[in-house]
């Protein structure tokens, strides 16, 4: 299994650190002929949701990307990345991938001061620690897409088939288990596409 | 887990990384940055290379110019205070702002003491020439550091002196034996648990970004490929003649520092850079403020 982390900014070296500890072999995207490389997950970092929305459609990564999010890569998003990759932004015309149906809040917790660390549910894993960085969280999921962690009433995780989406950075903790899920999720996919 | 202040700090940083963070003077200025791709902007009233022309105190911006600026834009918006002024930096953190620089770019207010930065709930980004500075700035609480340089010059010289300097510093630091660490603590002038950390990680223990004299995508991918893991550009796009094609540049410089091609594409047909000064035509080395 390979997976490319989306490299235009942002901390995809901590996801890169995660994959290493759970022995998964990656490689960075940062240009449209990182593409020609064969992987079965994407994931898209932390950073500034306006820097890689832009880098990607500069670099001319944007159209490929979109179209493999569609026919099914797995995808996982964390912050600005679950902006990429959400439906729609509240207060705001911008739409990225906009695959996931759900409607996220940028900036939803106000500036720096608002951000925070919290210990919360993700279901079908448990208690997990949880960082914010002047982050988004989900105000609606649509279609059948599934809340998988809120905290203080506000949706935090959601995931729609083959992609994920979580408002925290669970690149940030030494806990592992929300990548363990994106490489369950993957091993579904290849399990299903195969049959 | 870290929980604390300082933490979620040390972690914007990290969310800032492989970006280009823009000095802007006026909310129309922080926009064109924001939309040519700047992970965040520094508001300031006047960029580096008109404070050094107009001489003179340099102080803290308005706080209602910053306010303009950071309703302007969704991205990070930080400010500089005076070395050593800690109400600037109080008012800073009453209108929220996402990052206070204690910069010498500003006429120090204080020639012995920096800001004990532990005692604020906003992060801080500290200018370094080697080290030495870099660890005592975290030491008092600075959760980002960036090379000093010489700012508001377009000349790079001093940011890839100070870069080269800071690494292979680390590098030597790694390369000691456990028992030479307390002389080396003693040498740098810095506590020893911050000298054990880079002898074991090879790394400062936050982002470290380069700062002062940027005026190119040559010079960000430069940078990039000494060690920084992102760029300040201050004089070097709103001095330069195509502000939002230089910003653009650099932007996607910073992200494919390592691929030639890319940056001669880029580095094409960019217009007037900044003027710029050299190094011996400087009357007033800011980066010999603060050590």
């Amino acid at each position: 299994m390979k997976i490319g982390v989306l490299a235009v900014q942002g901390a995809f070296i901590e996801h890169e650190k995660a994959l290493s500890t759970l022995g998964i072999s990656h490689f960075e995207i940062r240009q449209s002929k990182d593409l020609l490389t064969s992987f079965d997950g994407l994931i898209l970092p932390g950073g500034e949701s306006t820097v890689m929305g832009k880098l990607l459609r500069d670099l001319k990564l944007f159209a490929p990307l979109k179209q493999e999010i569609e026919a099914g890569l797995p995808v996982f998003g964390t912050c600005a990345g679950l902006i990429l990759l959400s439906k729609t932004i509240a207060e705001d015309e911008t739409v990225h991938f906009g695959t996931l149906n759900v409607t996220t809040k940028r900036n939803a917790y106000g500036r720096q001061l608002g951000s925070f660390k919290t210990f919360s549910n993700f279901k079908g894993i448990g208690s997990i620690p949880m960082t914010f960085i002047r982050a988004p969280y989900i105000e609606a999921v649509h279609d059948k897409t599934e809340i998988l962690a809120t905290v203080n009433h506000h949706i935090v995780a959601a995931r729609n088939r083959t992609q994920l989406g979580t408002a925290f950075h669970p690149e940030l903790t030494e806990d592992v288990s929300v990548h363990q899920y994106f490489i369950d999720m993957i091993k579904e996919n290849t399990f299903e596409g195969a049959s | 887990m870290e929980n604390s202040r300082y933490g979620l700090n040390k972690e914007l940083a990290q969310m800032l990384k492989g970006g280009v963070i823009m000095d802007v003077t006026t909310p129309e200025q922080a926009k064109i940055a924001e939309a040519a791709g700047a992970c965040a902007v520094m508001a300031l009233e006047r960029i580096p290379a008109d404070i050094r022309a107009a001489g003179g105190v340099s102080r803290m911006s308005d706080p209602k110019m910053i306010k303009g600026i950071q309703e302007a834009v969704s991205i990070p918006v930080m400010a500089k205070v005076r070395i050593g002024h800690i109400a600037e930096a109080q008012i800073l953190e009453a209108i929220e702002i996402d990052y206070i620089d204690e910069s010498e770019v500003l006429s120090p207010a204080d020639d012995v003491y920096h800001i004990d930065k532990t005692k604020f709930k906003v992060p801080f980004v500290c200018g370094a020439k080697d080290l030495g500075e870099a660890l005592r700035r975290i030491n008092e609480g600075a959760s980002m550091i960036r090379t000093k340089g010489e700012p508001g010059t377009g000349d790079v010289v001093q940011a890839v002196r100070h870069m080269r300097l800071i690494n292979s510093e680390i590098r030597k630091l790694q390369s000691l034996r456990e028992d030479e660490l307390f002389q080396a603590a003693k040498e740098l002038q810095v506590p020893y648990d911050l000298v054990l950390y880079v002898h074991e990680n090879g790394k400062l223990p936050v982002v470290n970004f380069a700062a002062g004299g940027v005026a190119t995508p040559a010079d960000a991918a430069l940078m990039m490929q000494l060690g920084a893991e992102g760029v300040f550009v201050g004089s070097g796009i709103f001095k330069s003649g195509d502000p939002v094609k230089r910003a653009e540049a650099i932007v996607k410089a910073v992200t494919n520092f390592n691929d030639p091609k890319v940056l001669a594409k880029l580095s094409e047909d960019l217009g007037e850079a900044m003027v710029g000064i050299n190094e011996s035509e400087i009357k007033l080395l800011m980066a010999e403020r603060g050590k």
